[in-house]
Formats: structure tokens, sequence, C-alpha cells
């Protein structure tokens, strides 16, 4: 798939993983692995790329004696989701164009 | 392998990058294992799961900027700081290095000029065929004007010639153009390699 569209796709579906309640790197690799598979090091970058954009908020919680980070949504992040869902209906509409039949683009 | 070992020998890797940044990349690719473990994995079973320490640390380099590098590079030159005899042998090479390097450089940059030039030269030249077409034009529709039909058949043809020739060269110069295009990009990307080949 073209790199610049999975990034904004794959960036959508952490702030998914993490909306209805906060969760950590293995929990979100593991819920979205039916959907698609996610490298640790991949994560990595997205959650920061998030972080960064105050789209999520990272907390540190002890669990069996270590420290575990979790991620919790922000405003502004499900807002990055309901931009997603509004930007889709555009992308479908391209995509009829791009699959109609007669091709008279030219 | 086992996670100590495989996160001593990702640390190993992956200097270079800020010190931050490392044991913060250290602390979640930890936690990522621990996790795999409590969900029942053996830590041979999640360590192998996150794949080799040199397929991580590539994916790694190839998210991180350049200019992070090119940043941390800097920094961690200053703190090196050189021995005194080569900055004692820089400050008095410099009537040596410094003529050698500019030198250097202007004939690279005149290399390029030239082939601008050329290019240039070869637009030039079409441009003239082109107006050349176009008076024989005119030429024609005077000599036939005049009732001099040889005359104006001998300019038409001119004209056809001519007009041939300069579309004909105009293509050949639009390759030309394209192959010095090419070959810049692909300089620069030679350039670019070399500074990250030095960087890992």
């Amino acid at each position: 798939m073209d790199i610049q569209l999975k990034r904004g796709l794959l960036d959508v579906c952490v702030l998914a993983a993490i909306r209805n309640n906060d969760s950590y790197g293995y929990q979100i690799i593991k819920d979205m692995k039916p959907y698609l598979e996610l490298s640790e090091s991949t994560l990595y970058t997205i959650l920061k790329r998030l972080e960064a954009a105050k789209m999520l908020t990272v907390k540190m919680v002890e669990y069996q004696g270590r420290l575990r980070k979790y991620y919790s949504i922000t405003e502004q992040g499900i807002k990055r989701i309901e931009e997603f869902r509004e930007d889709w209906t555009e992308i479908e509409s391209i995509y009829r164009f791009i699959t109609r039949e007669d091709g008279t683009n030219e | 392998m086992n996670k100590q070992e495989f996160l001593d020998q990702l640390r190993n890797k992956l200097n270079g990058l800020p010190k931050e940044d490392i044991e913060e990349r250290i602390s979640f690719y930890r936690e990522m294992i621990e996790d795999h473990i409590d969900d029942g994995a053996t830590e041979e079973e999640a360590v192998s799961s996150i794949g080799s320490v040199d397929e991580v640390v590539k994916t790694i380099m190839a998210e991180i900027p350049l200019s992070k590098l090119v940043k941390n590079k800097a920094k961690t030159r200053q703190k090196k700081s050189m021995p005194v005899w080569a900055i004692v042998l820089l400050v008095l090479g410099f009537p040596v290095w410094f003529p050698i390097l500019l030198s250097l450089i202007i004939v690279v940059f005149s290399f390029y000029i030239t082939l601008w030039s050329i290019i240039i030269a070869f637009y030039a030249v079409d441009l003239a065929l082109a107006f050349s077409a176009i008076a024989c034009v005119i030429a024609a529709v005077g000599g036939f004007v005049t009732g001099r039909l040889a005359f104006g058949l001998f300019a038409i043809g001119s004209c056809l010639v001519l007009a041939g020739l300069s579309i004909l060269m105009f293509f050949g110069i639009w390759y030309l153009v394209k192959g010095v295009v090419f070959i810049t990009g692909k300089m620069l990307l030679g350039i670019k390699s070399l500074f990250i080949g030095k960087e890992s």
C-alpha cells in the first residue's frame, strides 16, 4: 500500500484502539492483529507522533512490580477519528471516480 | 536469545542516537517482551516475535529523520573534541587544504555550468532553425507573388527541412535535459547514502 496513505490509516487505527479504554503497547498490537499486522517499531513511532500531536497522553502504571506505559486518548484524538470518518466519504467518491468503467478522463 | 541479551544488543547497535531516545526505546521493547511473557509465551518466543535486532535497528534508522542523526553526530563530535595535533595541523595546513577544497568545489560547479551552457546553446540553435523556417515561408510567399515559381518551391522545401530539423532537435535536447537531471539526482543520492553509511 502507498506509504503516505498507510501512515495516515495507522495513526487512526491506533487512536481507535485506545478510544474506549486506555491501553498499553502489547494490547494495542494484539487488538489490531486480526485487521493488520503492526510491528513494535512501527507502533513506537506512531505513538510518539500521536503524543507530539497531543492526540494521546501517556502515564506510567505499576503492574506486577514493573512499570507499564498506558496511553489514553485526548479530545483532539477523538476529533481526529471523526475527521477520518468525514474524509472517508470523500475517499469513497474518489475511489468510484478512479474505478469507473469508461476512462474518459483525457 | 533471552530478553537481556536482546536489549543489550539493541542498545549497542543504536549507539549514535541521543541517549534519552535509546533508553526510551529499550524500555518500550522491554515492556513489550514482558507483556508477551505474561500472556503465556516463553522468553525465547517473546524475543523472537519482536524480530531480529538488525531488523529492529533497520526500521528505527529508516524512521528517524536525517536531520536528527546529523544533529546528534555534531553533538557527539563536539564532546569527543579533536586531539591538539589535529587542530594545529588543520590551522597550519589551511593555506594548503583551503585552496584545494575551493578549487575542487569550483571545478564541480564549472562542470555543471558548462553542462547547462551546452544545453542552452543547443536550444539557441534550435530556435535559430525555427526562425529560419519561418523566414523561408515568407521568402516562398514572396517568390510566388513575384512569379518566380522555382525559387518559391525551393524556399518551401528549405522551410520543411528546417522545421523538421528544429522539431527533431527539440526532442533530442529534451532527452538530454532529462538525462542531466537524472544524473544530478543520482549524485545527490550518492552523497546522502555516503553520509548514512558513515552514521551506523
